[in-house]
């Protein structure tokens, strides 16, 4: 039942997000519409208000200030909507070798999913993937599109259930 | 005229066998029929190369078309020709004459060539042939191979095979004239596995692909649904080991060729990679991800039993046997940064054998056991390497923005590698080294291509 009650909520917001991504895109540049327009709670709400996204520097997995803020909001709003799992994917730049990336990938993932462990989300909510160097988002050959490839995004992965 | 040995860094070379003797053996992929053509009685004295220097001067031999036995054979033995050539002079040890320049027609494969016609054109070696289709359908192609100043015959052999299988006839033929004019096995019958890839470079699609050495005959094994990495042959049966990214974790995969079946290696519970066979084809190292660590683990493909070889809070990976499966090369970042190590295959004494500035990556022990090939992270750029198995002796081969992921010619003398070309657009392609890092050549493919493999010769 209350399984039903979840899901009736999620078309609703779904619904909504809908409605509201439609009238972002119509005031793209107003920063108050579409900032306001998201849906507390929604994948929107996880990617635009408290950021999927942390950065690493060359070849570590450590993680800065900036990163730990990131995922300290991350854990409050897992905490605030405890029917969620992420599944955090660990990424590398281009700058390392296939196989060493993929290890590399996974020591980033595994440290951002301890860190939000540490945080109070439950470890059974979390799971990892490395990528390697397979999918960077930024592709030119210098360091303003490596900074953005290395990255770990906690990724929502059960929206629709 | 000066002896050829004065004027080509030749050697002296020993004859072959007695006249008159049959050799056949049989092919088990190709059904070939292999036998040594006796023409003339040998000679002492014989046309080599010495590969054992870098940078040599090729050596130039004359490859007319091999004579047509039927009228309808002519395009095929035309094709035969182009190959052999082809081949050789990709090698970076020959220089194919220009036809325009032959004074001899050899129109028949039964005399001897005019050697003065031959020597006047300054070609070393001459290779002349013969193909005809017989009555059955097969294919029977038969060449010889003569030292032109010497005026003998250094080999003949003849094949029968069927007419698909006319590319396979001049890659054996050219590692047969390989192997004659330089003492080392050859490597033009084998393939290579591949990942091929299109798409653009922040949505690429990736398959695995099967093709010959020389880029002819691709065939795509996988069909780009799943990212697919790093590629294997097995040494013994028509295998190959790579990782997939399906399910939950990527995993190794076995993958049958010929059939197509496919199996995961291993329960493992976590990600696999980084897999290579061992030597006897009877197991799989691989690395599996614990957490922040990767450790390397063999897997008998028998017994399904499995065998943890390294145990450190390090990312340990890209495991390669040596060419006796005694001991195995991986890297490790253990000590800080990424290492080449050398340990028993049981997993003991690891000793760490790489010193030099910079970060080693993805060793490949040659199938001679000379050398180790890596590739090297210094100063912002990707080197391709080689290093004796206790660390001494690095050479560089290549170096650039990116070069990636050497492998082996099954006679240890020339490597492939991938070269990733910088820029929006750019992307990875084979290209292909000696040794002794001269004649660098890129490989055919039909699109992007990284994590090439190199098969064991094939006949």
């Amino acid at each position: 039942m209350l399984r039903n009650e979840i899901s009736r909520r999620f078309r609703t917001l779904t619904l909504a997000l809908v409605a509201a991504l439609f009238v972002a895109g119509c005031a793209a540049n107003n920063r108050d519409v579409a900032g306001g327009a998201v849906q507390p709670g929604s994948v929107q709400d996880f990617v635009v208000n408290v950021g999927d996204r942390v950065f690493f520097a060359v070849d570590q997995t450590t993680l800065s200030p900036t990163a730990r803020a990131t995922l300290d909001k991350q854990a409050q709003w897992l905490a605030l909507y405890p029917q969620y799992q992420l599944t955090i994917e660990g990424h590398a730049d281009e700058r390392g070798t296939r196989e060493y990336n993929l290890g590399l990938g996974a020591r980033r993932s595994t440290a951002v999913r301890d860190y939000l462990v540490s945080r109070g989300v439950d470890a059974s909510r979390l799971n990892t993937i490395s990528y390697g160097k397979e999918r960077p988002v930024a592709v030119c050959n210098d360091e303003s599109c490596w900074s953005q490839n290395r990255r770990s995004v906690s990724v929502i992965n059960n929206v629709s259930s | 005229m000066m002896p050829i040995n004065q004027m080509m860094n030749v050697q002296k070379f020993r004859p072959i066998g007695s006249s008159g003797a049959l050799i056949s053996r049989v092919a088990a992929v190709t059904c070939l029929v292999l036998t040594f053509l006796a023409f003339s009685s040998p000679a002492s004295a014989l046309l080599r190369i010495d590969i054992t220097e870098g940078n040599i001067q090729p050596l130039p031999i004359a490859i007319p078309d091999f004579v047509a036995g039927g009228g309808r054979d002519a395009q095929v033995a035309g094709d035969i020709t182009d190959v052999i050539e082809t081949n050789l002079r990709r090698s970076g040890l020959f220089t194919p004459v220009d036809e325009n320049a032959f004074v001899e027609r050899i129109e028949n494969f039964d005399a001897a060539p005019r050697f003065g016609d031959w020597r006047i054109i300054n070609a070393q070696a001459l290779v002349t042939g013969r193909i005809t289709v017989q009555p059955d359908g097969r294919l029977k192609a038969e060449f010889r191979l003569w030292d032109v100043f010497a005026g003998q015959q250094m080999t003949g052999q003849q094949f029968f095979t069927t007419p698909e299988n006319w590319r396979r006839v001049a890659h054996i033929i050219s590692d047969a004239i390989y192997e004659r004019l330089t003492g080392e096995k050859g490597y033009f019958d084998t393939r290579i596995v591949f990942v091929d890839e299109t798409g653009p470079k922040d949505n690429r699609r990736k398959r695995l692909a099967i093709m010959d050495q020389d880029g002819a005959n691709v065939r795509y094994l996988t069909n780009g649904g799943d990212l697919v990495l790093t590629p294997r042959f097995s040494p013994t049966s028509q295998d190959i080991t790579y990782m997939a990214f399906t399910g939950a974790d990527p995993r190794v995969f076995l993958l049958n060729i010929e059939t197509g079946q496919r199996e995961i290696v291993g329960n493992f519970p976590g990600m696999t990679f980084a897999p290579r066979f061992s030597p006897d084809g009877q197991r799989v190292v691989m690395s599996l991800q614990q957490g922040g660590n990767a450790n390397i683990y063999s897997m008998d493909l028998r017994s399904r039993r499995t065998t943890r070889l390294t145990n450190s809070p390090s990312i340990d990976t890209a495991p390669s046997f040596s060419p006796d499966g005694r001991r195995i090369v991986f890297e490790s970042d253990r000590g800080g940064s990424q290492q080449l190590y050398v340990m028993n295959a049981d997993g003991s004494n690891p000793q760490r054998i790489s010193f030099g500035d910079g970060r080693y990556s993805t060793p490949v022990w040659s199938p001679r056991g000379d050398l180790i090939a890596f590739t090297k992270l210094h100063q912002g750029k990707f080197l391709i390497g080689v290093m004796r198995p206790d660390g001494s002796g690095e050479r560089v081969l290549t170096e650039g923005f990116h070069n990636e992921g050497p492998t082996w010619a099954p006679n240890g003398r020339v490597l492939m590698f991938f070269r990733e070309v910088p820029g929006e657009a750019g992307g990875p392609q084979l290209w292909s080294v000696d040794l002794t890092g001269f004649n660098l050549q890129k490989v055919p493919t039909p699109s992007f291509a990284s994590d090439p493999a190199w098969s064991p010769l094939l006949n």
